[in-house]
């Protein structure tokens, strides 16, 4: 494996990626919807709450979050409460669909992209190894999403900070449990999406084929990462990490069977069944 | 149908030895479900000079180039490149061969110069002076230096060719492989295509191209190989194989009365005469050529034309496909 020629192919593919606004504006937008716009609106509708009724009837809401939830909330007023729990637990799917989203994009049309557009016919004859492009497109469909994800959840934690943070006694995110799902958790599910999208792109006929097969893939698989996610931020910090460290390993069998899809046959479109 | 042998006809070297092979396939078999694209081709590719593959669409000349990188595994046969076997050594080979296949195969969403920067990262150049200057002396040899900073999604597809060409010898290449390097050009941008792949054995770059445009083959081929159904119909230098076809010097001449033309039967070294004006004379050497003119003059006969034709590739590839049996009495093996 030269990973030299791996980082080339996933910085060519970035490069080309940042070339085309109309790919990196809607990954923005996108973005900035769910770590800007729907937890300001939520978090703003919560804290500025004047009735009385509505605040309790909130507060109330909290006893469906397990016990040991419950008891990590610090806060004491019911705008506080209701606030922190939304802010932290309610919000977790932002942190998992966002990525998907955007890593499903550009993972379906990568490999049937080289393949449509004739520079399949490039790699092919090129002295990178099928499992270095592989990698490479790889990283170049996780950095996007991740990266996106990231900025976003700086941004969110700014929102949170600054809306919640008075009625709770000061800045308090992120939480360790936020940080072990960021950091651990939603990058193995990334990568266990991308090696199903992937060997897809590698198979199909088209892009659009691509994109249709990979989204009825990542659908029940946000579902999962959500329900995981959620799991982490509601548990001991060590259940995030437990977590995390059966995604890595699904994710490492799903990345070593992807490779194989990939095959110089196949970025030429001659492969059988392309 | 039986290939001839190749090897009859290979370049010879200075010295006068066989020239040896860059690339060597024998009985290479590649099928595509039902469809052979290769059914036992056997193709030999001297070092230095240039091989035009030769063939109708469908003959398989894109899948011999891809096999011979190793980009695609035969089913059957043996495929040697630099003495190396493709299918197992496919970077040692690869990074020693330059492609341009029938479509430019560049990404439009880069700029000329990054198109070129990955092909040569790939090939392992770091990056930095060295390689930036490689980049442009590259796009200087095919003029497309000027406009290295454009997105290529801009170019006109000369210029795609040209850019696709000069990444084919940015890492200094020992075999360039060319499928088609003209399709879709204009005749001038064709013309310059031409001179500058003719320009590159003078290097010492074995060149294969891929065709089925007669006229970009003559004058370009120091082998032919002529390929059908997968396999080779034929195969040799263009000269060896117009003499294998057409042993007989041909002139064809013109005068004031046609029918005076008849007298050339009766002057030594004519072997045919087909009338006409011109009429078609077979000689047993072109040299007979300036006796033949006087000896006609001398019988009255005013002549107002004299040609010697040398039969063209076009004459060649027809004669093989239309399966005519040559003078020497191998064409009919051939075809």
């Amino acid at each position: 494996m030269n990973w030299h020629r791996v980082g080339v192919v996933a910085r060519t593919d970035l490069k080309q990626l940042i070339q085309a606004r109309d790919f990196w504006l809607p990954m923005v937008v996108l973005g900035a919807i769910f770590f800007l716009a729907i937890p300001t609106i939520l978090l703003l509708a919560v804290t500025q709450v004047t009735d009385a009724n509505i605040v309790e009837q909130l507060s109330s809401t909290l006893d469906v979050l397990p016990a040991r939830a419950r008891a990590g909330i610090p806060a004491t007023t019911p705008v506080g409460r209701s606030s922190y729990a939304l802010a932290v637990f309610l919000l977790a799917p932002v942190a998992v669909v966002v990525p998907l989203t955007i890593c499903t994009a550009v993972g379906a049309a990568t490999l049937v992209g080289e393949r449509e557009r004739g520079t399949g016919e490039f790699l092919a004859h090129s002295p990178a190894g099928v499992r270095e492009i592989y990698l490479g497109k790889l990283i170049a469909s996780l950095i996007p999403g991740y990266a996106t994800t990231l900025v976003g959840f700086g941004v969110y934690s700014l929102v949170v900070n600054l809306l919640v943070g008075p009625h709770v006694g000061g800045w308090f995110f992120p939480t360790r449990q936020w940080w072990v799902l960021m950091l651990w958790v939603v990058p193995p599910f990334l990568a266990f999406t991308l090696s199903l999208v992937l060997r897809l792109s590698a198979r199909v006929k088209s892009t659009a084929a691509a994109q249709q097969a990979s989204g009825l893939v990542t659908l029940p698989l946000i579902l999962v990462a959500y329900s995981q996610s959620t799991g982490a931020l509601f548990g001991a910090e060590r259940l995030g990490v437990a977590i995390g460290a059966v995604a890595w390993v699904v994710a490492a069998l799903a990345l070593s069977r992807g490779m194989r899809a990939v095959s110089r046959a196949r970025l030429l479109g001659v492969a059988d069944g392309i | 149908m039986t290939a001839l042998d190749a090897s009859s006809d290979a370049p010879p070297s200075d010295a006068g030895r066989s020239v040896p092979s860059v690339v060597r396939l024998d009985g290479v078999r590649r099928r595509f479900g039902s469809v052979e694209a290769l059914a036992g081709l056997d193709l030999d590719v001297p070092h230095g000079g240039i091989t035009v593959l030769l063939g109708p669409n469908g003959a398989g000349k894109t899948t011999a180039i891809r096999v011979i990188t190793g980009a695609l595994d035969p089913d059957a046969g043996r495929v040697s490149v630099f003495g190396l076997d493709p299918s197992e050594e496919g970077e040692a080979v690869r990074r020693r061969c330059g492609v341009v296949s029938a479509k430019p195969a560049l990404y439009d969403r880069l700029s000329g110069f990054d198109n070129l920067a990955y092909s040569a990262e790939l090939h392992g150049f770091d990056r930095g002076a060295r390689m930036d200057e490689r980049i442009r002396e590259a796009a200087a040899r095919f003029g497309i230096e000027a406009a290295l900073a454009q997105q290529v999604g801009g170019y006109s597809t000369g210029m795609k060719t040209r850019l696709a060409l000069a990444r084919s010898i940015l890492h200094e290449p020992e075999l360039l492989l060319f499928d088609e390097p003209t399709s879709g050009l204009d005749p001038e941008s064709s013309h310059a295509v031409l001179e500058l792949i003719h320009a590159m054995p003078a290097e010492g770059v074995t060149v294969v191209m891929c065709t089925h445009l007669l006229l970009e083959a003559e004058g370009l081929s120091d082998q032919v190989v002529v390929l059908e159904d997968g396999a080779t119909l034929l195969a040799g230098t263009p000269e060896g194989l117009t003499r294998r076809f057409w042993p007989a010097a041909v002139v064809r001449l013109a005068a004031e009365v046609p029918a005076t033309l008849e007298a050339v039967r009766d002057l030594p070294g004519v072997r045919a005469y087909a009338p006409g004006n011109p009429a078609t004379v077979e000689l047993d050497d072109a040299a007979r050529i300036p006796d033949v003119v006087l000896g006609l003059a001398a019988r009255g006969v005013r002549l107002t034309r004299v040609e010697p034709h040398t039969p063209s590739l076009e004459d060649l590839y027809f004669a093989v496909r239309a399966g005519r049996t040559g003078p020497a009495g191998e064409a009919g093996a051939a075809a």
